[in-house]
């Protein structure tokens, strides 16, 4: 599938040997808990490629987390990114804040279960990009020392039954320990990845987490025109939508790997996600062509099936599209909850 | 009877049937796991019937069969057993694979069918065994 851009989030899960906590994602310690901070992505869309920056804290050597990201396509590029692009765009929208840290890279290899496509090593976190279905990159987690959360197998086959691609995290705790890295400490990664439009993994912040658990997460998109967003729910609110100030093109433009911002500016628009973890059902469906946003995208429709619901020309309002869905999922999960089905199979 | 002593009962009458794959004299039932639930015709038995379970993990991540009263369940939640394979009531499915179990219900009862992996419980991994 080619199509997004700026996979802001999430992760699911983890578990490796040291703590790995992604902006915009769900970490889980062993015994289940979950230890989510707000956090921030960046997914930035120029010349048919998205720059996806987000940032994995390094939680320390005794615990055991790692992260889990859907990916829209296969990255041309995973590499440490800038030291201060998401602080300067948090910043941009709010009074002050401040800085981060690390990177580098190598190999290939290939496993029984989801195929290896990049190993790589960025300062103390190791980053693999999978490429399978939800089993095989379940199994390949499993096997690497990864602990799934329960909502993990439907969760993985939600995104890969629209992109086989992931990204695994974790950190190195003697790496981490060699490097002397602290507590709380970011390792930005910049991923780049060519797509039709961009795109932000939501549903999968909930990963992990109880259906009355809140979600909060920033997610910015810089574009080089005004998008189409698909907005859902009030879980979802687009606070800023406007020409990005010369400034921050500006700050943004001199960071580490963020020359491919176009001097002449770029469209920001700045998401906030503060949702119940049992109403996230979706994806941001972003469209920066002039058509709807995605129904696939979003997640309420089928790989294959319409790709887009452009309210009025015939297919179904997306957000009519959301309310289906957030409906059935919330019947599915009372009826689920207790009454034993039949598989079909 | 109190439901801890049809349990134990339970245990003992169903010997040695964890992974018993010949019980030509009690019934197969399965039991599909699927994104974390159980999925099967609704789970009603009789007293005194004895039934396999056939128990098919379908998930890429394991899972526990744990079937009993509320007091067992509870007990699991809070437990540390990583394995259950000695009693038939309490069995681990591996991640992929189909475990068969063999079960004699004593007495009438409500039980319950559970696992009690890490926030599984929680998640709606349970489902009502009704004994008439």
């Amino acid at each position: 599938m080619r199509r997004l851009l700026v996979v802001p989030l999430a992760l699911v899960f983890l578990m490796a040997s040291a703590g790995a906590a992604m902006a915009c994602a769900g970490v889980f310690s062993p015994n289940g808990t979950v230890n989510l901070l707000r956090t921030s992505t960046l997914a930035g869309y120029a010349d048919g490629v998205e720059h996806y920056v987000t940032s994995f804290t390094f939680s320390g050597g005794g615990g055991e987390f790692g992260s889990v990201i859907p990916l829209p396509g296969v990255p041309t590029t995973v590499e440490r990114g800038g030291d201060w692009t998401l602080q300067r765009l948090n910043r941009e929208v709010t009074p002050v804040q401040e800085a981060f840290a690390a990177a580098n890279g190598k190999t290939l290899a290939r496993t029984d279960s989801a195929e290896v496509l990049l190993e790589t090593t960025i300062d103390a976190l190791d980053i693999t990009i999978l490429k399978g279905g939800g089993d095989e990159v379940g199994t390949w987690a499993k096997d690497n020392g990864f602990l799934l959360s329960p909502d993990a197998p439907e969760v993985l086959d939600f995104y890969a039954d629209r992109s086989p691609i992931f990204m695994a995290a974790k950190f190195n705790a003697a790496a981490a320990e060699e490097r002397g890295q602290a507590i709380g400490e970011g390792t930005p990664i910049h991923l780049s990845i060519p797509t039709d439009n961009p795109w932000v993994p939501l549903r999968i912040l909930g990963l992990g987490k109880q259906e009355v658990e809140r979600v909060e997460a920033d997610v910015f998109l810089l574009t080089e025109r005004k998008p189409d967003i698909f907005i859902p729910s009030d879980g979802l609110t687009l606070d800023r939508s406007e020409q990005g100030s010369d400034g921050l093109i500006a700050d943004l433009r001199s960071d580490k790997g963020m020359e491919w911002i176009p001097e002449d500016g770029m469209w920001l628009s700045y998401l906030r996600v503060d949702s119940l973890a049992g109403d996230l059902t979706y994806d941001l469906a972003v469209d920066v062509n002039g058509d709807a946003p995605s129904a696939v995208d979003a997640g309420l429709a089928k790989a294959g099936a319409a790709p887009s619901a452009p309210a009025g020309d015939g297919g179904l309002p997306v957000w009519l599209l959301a309310g289906v869905a957030l409906g059935v999922a919330g019947l599915g999960v009372t009826a689920g909850r207790w009454s034993l089905r039949r598989t079909a199979a | 009877m109190k439901l801890p002593l049809v349990m134990g009962l339970v245990g003992l009458l169903a010997i040695g049937s964890v992974v018993v794959a010949e019980a030509r004299s009690s019934s197969e039932v399965p039991v599909d796991i699927n994104y974390s639930r159980f999925e099967s015709e609704p789970l009603r038995f009789e007293a005194g019937q004895t039934v396999t379970f056939v128990i098919r993990n379908d998930d890429p991540i394991d899972h526990e069969f744990i079937l009993g009263n509320q007091q067992v369940q509870d007990r699991h939640e809070l437990g540390t057993e990583a394995h259950h394979d000695a009693i038939p009531t309490e069995v681990s499915v591996p991640a992929g694979a189909t475990v068969r179990t063999t079960v004699t219900f004593d007495e009438p009862g409500k039980l319950i069918l559970g696992c009690h992996l890490p926030r599984h419980y929680a998640y709606g991994m349970r489902a009502p065994v009704t004994v008439g």
